[in-house]
């Protein structure tokens, strides 16, 4: 499990576009590098990001190996009804996280 | 005459400027994320550190929280740090305070140097200071470390024949290729480096400086690399605490 900051209300009101901010602990290794050995370090990035509200998506990104450890996100989603913001990634390990926000939309 | 003029330039190099944050050298996008708590990865570290605080799961049972209560009780404290042991004799610097906590009161085995729990505590306690001005007791008898300190700032060290005091008190504002010299001080540590990608100690800092000069780096547990640390941060009287700051 990674380290994970997600800010985003709690609640808001019907129609408001709200922020959402995620900044995931994660080493993002390009595999361009070597170790002391002189052996490449074997890649390991996210290479998956996707949001849902009730299971509908509002946003997904694909991540590549150009971007920098402790990737941060940030994108805006339209409150529609109240429900739960699912957030996935995955590493190219197979290695999945998910976290999940409840929203009351008033 | 000669002897003169060489003893004035020397003088002019060495003139400290009112202390001055990194933070107003760093370009407007470095200082966007560190204004922005959301932003700042140092954050993922304060939040593991607020875990340690509360983790009894050591030999004794006593978590932070056990004994020093909330941790908004530490506000203030990393202000002061380095601070003069008087039992000791010597100062220590935040990490070694609570290592010295870490093992003798909860039982543990000590933190690796610089491994990311130690970092996570000591910038947990850190930013529980956030804002206030830094001020490092150097009077009595902590003064020899102060002075030795300051020795040690100044001297000349490494292949490239440098002393700290060259670049970061006669060259700050200047540049070095394209990155501004910035003062070299200690008011944001432990703090996210973008170079680093990750959030790094004083000590490491110093380390980058030293092999950046072609010096032999102090080893991790020498009183001088600690009276270094007190110096400097005697050094930044006055300047707010800005811990997890983030720095190119």
């Amino acid at each position: 499990m990674s380290r994970v900051l997600i800010n985003v209300p709690k609640s808001c009101k019907k129609g408001d576009i709200l922020d959402v901010k995620v900044l995931i602990s994660h080493p993002m290794e390009s595999g361009q590098r070597r170790d002391e050995q002189g052996q490449i370090i074997p890649r390991k990035i996210i290479n998956k990001f996707t949001c849902a509200w009730d299971g509908e998506e509002v946003f997904s990104a694909d991540l590549f190996p150009a971007i920098a450890a402790n990737p941060f996100l940030s994108f805006s989603a339209l409150a529609v009804a109240s429900g739960t913001l699912s957030m996935t990634w995955v590493d190219d390990d197979g290695h999945t996280q998910t976290e999940l926000v409840a929203i009351t939309v008033v | 005459m000669m002897r003169w003029v060489a003893l004035f330039l020397c003088l002019a190099a060495q003139t400290q400027a009112a202390p001055h944050s990194g933070y107003a050298d760093a370009s407007a996008p470095v200082r966007a994320m560190q204004d922005d708590d959301t932003a700042n990865p140092g954050f993922l570290w304060v939040q593991q550190g607020e875990g340690i605080w509360s983790d009894a799961g050591v030999p004794t049972g006593h978590s932070c929280a056990s004994c020093h209560g909330a941790a908004t009780g530490m506000r203030g404290v990393s202000a002061r740090y380095p601070e003069y042991d008087a039992k000791l004799g010597h100062p220590l610097t935040l990490e070694q305070r609570i290592e010295q906590c870490h093992t003798e009161r909860q039982g543990a085995a000590p933190f690796a140097h610089e491994s990311d729990e130690l970092l996570a505590i000591t910038a947990f306690v850190g930013v529980q200071s956030r804002g206030m001005g830094v001020t490092v007791d150097a009077s009595g008898p902590a003064a020899p470390f102060f002075d030795r300190g300051k020795e040690l700032f100044t001297t000349r060290m490494g292949l490239l024949n440098l002393s700290c005091a060259e670049c970061h008190d006669g060259l700050a504002g200047h540049h070095l290729a394209g990155a501004t010299i910035p003062q070299g001080q200690p008011n944001g540590y432990p703090l996210y480096r973008l170079e680093w990608q990750a959030l790094g100690s004083l000590v490491r800092r110093i380390r980058n400086c030293l092999t950046g000069v072609r010096a032999e780096p102090f080893t991790d547990d020498s009183t001088d690399l600690v009276a270094l640390q007190f110096y400097l941060g005697a050094r930044a009287d006055g300047l707010k605490v800005e811990t997890p700051a983030v720095r190119p």
